[in-house]
């Protein structure tokens, strides 16, 4: 009987056709457009292209003697392990310590997950006072603490440092509600059950609560790399150009860098092309790797 | 959960460490908002104190109406999150539902586009975007409507398959049943995705309608290709150059994201359970 209803196929097409109308105008046209204007000869935004670069490929080669595409995908290589290390790892301590208490659970969740609704780049102009070499909250701490002189924390070597953290810092409550509930879903009776068979605290987290949360994990492990490809606002607002002498450029800084600053158009598309394929390659890699378990 | 209730050594650690990372989540908002009521140079000579007596002012705040237009930057915000949540909730729950019930030849492949299109992060798209809608005259041109549809438009493609997935996921849940009395009833499809499907929907539709608003509402990078002139600036943009232009006077930077978070802020104690439910939609099913 279901059937009936939907053997007339008609109406799917007008559903369907508005969604897909965006999604090839906006999404599947301009990727592959992207990849033409990569070969293409293109300074000016929004121009139309009208001839190839001579040899079409020259973007690409650029790309090889580039120092700063390697700088680029070195940061965001380093991002990711950040990501990966700092907010996954962070916030599956901080869910396990939270399933453990009786009270204020819903506390630490509202206070954790709050950063999240932020935009990056008002957290961005705050980050910049806090770490202020001109007696920023950090350096005032240091100071209180007895540290003499201000330490720069904008300066070469230490940037990147600065620039990670906050990006991490936002993120962790993201991945701790989704661990929360993954640890929600975990049935009471094997805790009851490891407990009367004399099981610690530490140990029901060690035996139950981890390898229950194993493709939990998996999860979060995947979206925080795909996650550290598209960060973008909070390092261009306090990194602006890959301040200091180009050190801090990710690989989407840089492709916007090359694109609205030296109107370096098509090799901005080139780098687009870059980001995706980075961003194909390193999915598969994370998927391998993390692959899900079924118990 | 078989828990203790009184408070073990072990315990009050744990509380402890959740407690100082809390503290890193909420102390520098609260650090910032402090600081905008005070003059530039109190900032630096301790910026720990509380603003009252003498150091109370709201200069930084006069300053901040004064040299930004941030009521034109909530305007253009908020029109352009609100025409997004809702193009993408009507769009995308209409092809949720064909998704989830038609079974048509060509349905496995338009699942997989579905899904495909998730993967374009916004830095592929959006020079030959630029370039298609300066062709069409719809980018930076001096018409504000323009301009926010030429951001509307690239940001509903991209919240539109995600949107999809949860919605096709939703809908597959529901009875049939009831779609097949509407049916019975002499209801067409149509009729039975406004009347039955929607009111059904609502809470995926509350998911998915946050999700979009927020991801719209924070984008920069979008934007900043989009909306260049400074009378069209969106929060973030107008964010963006005042840190650029005046980012040596502290005490202006701390009201200007004062008067950018609070708003949201309270936006969130209101509808935390929500949005938080809204922003893991894709990791946690539901």
């Amino acid at each position: 009987m279901g059937a009936n209803i939907y053997r007339n196929k008609k109406p799917a097409l007008a559903f369907l056709l508005p969604a897909f109308l965006f999604m090839v105008l906006f999404l599947y046209y301009p990727f592959f457009k992207t990849i033409i204007n990569s070969f293409m000869h293109l300074k000016q935004l929004g121009a139309t292209a009208t001839e190839f670069n001579a040899p079409w490929y020259t973007n690409y080669e650029e790309m090889l003697h580039d120092p700063h595409v390697w700088t680029s995908v070195k940061n965001t290589i380093i991002m990711m392990l950040v990501t990966l290390v700092g907010q996954v790892g962070i916030a599956i301590v901080l869910a396990l310590m939270v399933d453990n208490i009786g009270r204020g659970k819903q506390i630490f969740r509202t206070l954790y997950f709050f950063p999240i609704v932020i935009s990056a780049t008002a957290l961005g102009l705050m980050f910049n006072l806090i770490f202020l070499r001109d007696k920023g909250m950090v350096n005032q701490v240091l100071e209180m603490l007895g540290k003499q002189d201000l330490t720069d924390w904008k300066a070469e070597g230490i940037a990147l440092v600065t620039m990670m953290a906050p990006v991490m810092w936002q993120y962790v409550g993201f991945y701790f509600v989704i661990l929360v509930t993954g640890l929600n879903n975990i049935s009471d009776e094997l805790y009851e059950a490891a407990t009367i068979d004399g099981a610690t605290a530490l140990q029901r987290v060690r035996y139950i609560s981890v390898p229950m949360l194993h493709n939990v994990i998996c999860t979060c492990s995947v979206l925080a790399v795909t996650g550290a490809l598209k960060v973008f606002d909070l390092p261009w607002v306090m990194f602006p150009k890959g301040m200091p002498l180009k050190t801090t450029f990710l690989t989407g800084t840089y492709m916007y860098y090359q694109t609205m600053e030296t109107k370096n158009v098509d090799y901005g598309a080139a780098l687009a092309v870059l980001i995706v394929v980075l961003g194909v390659v390193l999915a598969k890699v994370v998927n391998a790797v993390f692959r899900e378990k079924d118990y | 959960m078989a828990k203790k209730n009184k408070m073990s050594p072990g315990l009050i650690v744990v509380y402890v460490i959740l407690i100082i990372w809390a503290l890193t989540t909420v102390y520098p908002i609260l650090w910032v908002i402090q600081n905008a009521f005070k003059a530039k140079n109190k900032i630096l000579e301790n910026s720990f104190a509380l603003p009252l007596g003498d150091l109370f002012t709201t200069a930084n705040f006069r300053k901040a109406f004064d040299t930004t237009d941030i009521f034109g930057a909530y305007k253009s915000s908020l029109f352009i999150s609100t025409m997004v949540a809702l193009m993408v909730v009507l769009l995308a729950g209409m092809g949720a539902y064909a998704l989830a019930r038609y079974k048509f030849c060509g349905s496995n492949l338009i699942n997989s586009l579905v899904v495909g299109a998730m993967m374009f992060p916004a830095f592929a798209t959006v020079i030959s975007v630029y370039q298609m809608e300066f062709k069409w005259g719809i980018a930076s041109t001096g018409s504000w409507f323009l301009n926010m549809l030429s951001v509307i438009l690239p940001q509903i493609a991209g919240n539109m398959a995600f949107a999809m997935v949860v919605l096709t996921g939703y809908i597959k849940g529901l009875p049939i049943e009831l779609e097949e009395a509407a049916y019975m009833e002499g209801c067409n499809a149509f009729q039975i995705y406004f009347k039955v499907i929607m009111p059904l929907t609502k809470p995926s539709f509350a998911t998915v309608a946050i999700f979009s608003f927020l991801w719209s509402y924070n984008d920069l990078f979008t934007q900043s290709f989009f909306l260049r002139r400074p009378d069209m600036y969106s929060i973030t943009m107008m964010l963006n150059n005042i840190s650029a232009k005046e980012g040596t006077d502290y005490g202006l930077m701390a009201a200007v994201v004062a008067l950018i978070i609070v708003p949201v802020i309270i936006v969130y104690c209101c509808l935390q359970k929500q949005i938080i439910k809204g922003m893991t939609a894709g990791a946690v099913k539901g």
